[in-house]
């Protein structure tokens, strides 16, 4: 999650840069990519291309992982992933909860108004 | 920032719908997603006032929220701060009844909004809508939105 500025300031550190926007927008397809793919098109050394995503890292944009002896980089959705999961916890228990509620309603508005105060 | 609106309609005036939302009476007959029984349901009723509920669910769990009142005006809205025990790391978050009188009885618009902390949900949104802005800005090719 994002939470604190510090964090923040990191995310607006890491879009400081054209490269690293250039890294980010490829990815932003949610394919994986290896480092020397994301490399390529943008004439990078792969020293210097590492040093981004670093930074890209340290920011919590993206994720990388090794398979075998190559490296896989991917968007990072985490602070999105967290959203979407709240979202769908509160949805279901408010659907239900309020579909009782509203059959509650309706079936004290049929009663006699003699209980009201 | 995360946020969660449903919009129902109920053949039931706003006073009466109010009443099942605010009263231990009413809450003890519908909280809770499925037919497992509310435990406890107390209302204080007024600004500041505190409730509390809780429900067992049919699994045989247990789970109990709290909060505060807000914002009240009987019987149209009602607003207050919501927390799980045993889960306030979630940080509060903020449950808004609001009702209007309609032809057919009342339309309810209910909200939960997530607020970790106030400040930071802003700056969370802020910081990632931001950020996509600008990606979006630097990049005349971009074909994804800002999202």
């Amino acid at each position: 999650m994002v939470n604190n500025q510090a964090s923040l300031d990191r995310v607006f550190g890491a879009l400081g840069s054209p490269v690293r926007r250039a890294i980010l927008m490829r990815l932003e397809s949610g394919d994986d990519f290896s480092v020397s793919d994301l490399a390529a098109p943008l004439r990078m050394k792969l020293p210097a291309m590492l040093k981004h995503l670093d930074v890209l890292e340290t920011a919590r944009l993206i994720t990388r992982k090794k398979t075998g002896r190559t490296m896989f980089v991917t968007v990072a959705p985490a602070p999105l992933a967290a959203a979407s999961q709240w979202l769908q916890r509160y949805e279901r228990f408010w659907s239900r909860s309020l579909d009782k509620l509203l059959a509650y309603a309706e079936k004290q508005e049929r009663l006699p108004k003699k209980g009201r105060p | 920032m995360s946020g969660l609106k449903l919009v129902r309609h109920v053949a039931a005036r706003p006073e009466t719908v109010f009443e099942a939302i605010t009263t231990s009476e009413g809450l003890s007959q519908w909280f809770g997603p499925d037919a497992g029984p509310v435990l406890t349901a107390e209302m204080d009723l007024r600004v500041g006032g505190h409730f509390k509920a809780r429900f067992r669910m049919l699994d045989d769990t247990e789970h109990e929220c709290s909060g505060k009142i807000l914002e009240l005006e009987p019987p149209t809205l009602l607003t207050m701060t919501w927390q799980w025990l045993g889960r306030e790391a979630d940080g509060e978050s903020r449950v808004q009844f609001l009702l209007r009188p309609t032809a057919q009885g009342t339309e309810l618009i209910f909200t939960h909004t997530q607020l970790p902390s106030e400040d930071a949900a802003r700056d969370h949104e802020r910081g990632w809508n931001g950020a996509f802005d600008k990606l979006e800005r630097y990049t005349s090719t971009a074909q994804s939105t800002a999202r």
